[in-house]
């Protein structure tokens, strides 16, 4: 990380480009080469997760409503590619934690501490709001960072680039509104 | 042989799916600070990850695709849906602090607070299914260009587009280096 560097004594250290982005980047880039040929079956996130919401709708909406709701009828509840996929990201970042021994429990991150303070009922009223959000949000677009800015963006899509930048625009603007008292 | 289907595509899905999380790991787009940091323009981690994504992922695609090995999966270009979902995906982004993707693999990595805004993603995701036909009837169609490409809507080819995305991501890159380098 920057700080990183800039704290180093070695004054060579505060020249050396940390790869690790780029390489993730180029790694997500040719694991999309890869499912594009294999399984034909872009990356993606919410569709999946909103399959699996359905699951949870069930006790809430009853079985009725959600056999019969329009949305889940296209994508219902069930294993498919798409879900296990998501085991599979959950899997993947479990071992990569437990591997880099980064695992730990975190309830506030600093962030979020240094602007909103340390109680825990805030970050996590913040965080089941944030995700409501973001979920309705992916849905409305037609896909997340990952099914519409990475898998659209990288075939040049419309919906792809529009989605990218007005979701970094809204960002940005909601980070001023939010953090700016922080801002030094 | 290709694409494979059937329980194979399954067992796949798990091992394409741990190459990802992985990797969102070792990028550290699993952690809050970095996400929101890149809004406040303090780290770039998260933009340094996309664009590379995009530039190494699309032209690697598009060239499976000239070779007839891949084939295009474009989704439909619903103007006025894509830039109220975006825009509201960029408020819930900064707040929950993860997208979709890096929330469930932050969950993985230990954090609570993650696990508890994917449960307000369920709860996204159930309104969004039962207001899906309101959306399919007032919001979808306004402004709908259909599988529409940067290159069907202005007339410039793929290799031109990715050249200018390869320029502007190399002189961005190096000047958010050289920042980061500096004392």
């Amino acid at each position: 990380m920057a700080i990183d560097i800039n704290q180093g004594k070695d004054v060579s250290a505060a020249h050396r480009v940390d790869w690790t982005p780029y390489l993730a980047g180029a790694g997500i880039g040719v694991l999309s080469w890869v499912v594009f040929v294999v399984v034909a079956n872009p990356i993606g996130v919410t569709t999946a997760f909103s399959q699996l919401a359905a699951g949870a709708a069930l006790p809430i909406l009853g079985t009725d409503a959600v056999a019969q709701n329009p949305y889940w009828q296209r994508h219902p509840l069930r294993l498919d590619y798409g879900t296990l996929f998501l085991v599979g990201i959950f899997l993947g970042a479990l071992a990569s934690a437990v591997a880099s021994r980064t695992w730990r429990i975190e309830h506030v991150p600093s962030v979020w501490r240094e602007r909103f303070g340390p109680s825990i009922a805030k970050r996590y009223a913040g965080a089941f709001l944030g995700g409501a959000l973001a979920l309705y949000g992916a849905r409305l677009a037609n896909g997340c960072t990952s099914g519409n800015g990475i898998s659209q963006g990288l075939q040049l899509a419309v919906v792809g680039w529009t989605f990218l930048v007005v979701m970094f625009a809204s960002g940005l603007a909601t980070t001023w509104l939010l953090f700016r008292t922080t801002t030094r | 042989m290709f694409p494979v289907t059937g329980i194979a595509a399954l067992l796949l899905a798990v091992v394409f799916g741990f190459a990802f999380g992985w990797l969102l790991h070792r990028g550290r787009v699993t952690n809050y600070d970095v996400i929101v940091n890149q809004f406040r323009l303090r780290d770039f981690t998260v933009l340094k990850v996309m664009l590379t994504a995009i530039i190494v992922g699309g032209l690697g695609v598009l060239a499976l695709v000239d070779l007839g090995a891949a084939t295009y999966h474009l989704r439909d270009a619903n103007m006025l849906a894509v830039v109220l979902g975006a825009a509201l995906f960029g408020v819930g982004m900064v707040v929950y602090g993860y997208c979709p993707g890096t929330g469930v693999a932050a969950v993985a990595t230990g954090s609570v607070h993650a696990l508890v805004g994917a449960g307000g993603m369920v709860l996204g995701a159930i309104l969004y299914a039962v207001t899906f036909d309101w959306v399919r009837e007032a919001i979808i169609p306004v402004g709908s260009l259909g599988k529409a490409t940067l290159t069907t809507l202005t007339g410039i080819p793929p290799l031109w587009i990715f050249g200018g995305l390869i320029a502007g991501a190399v002189l961005l890159f190096w000047i958010i280096e050289r920042r980061a380098g500096a004392p």
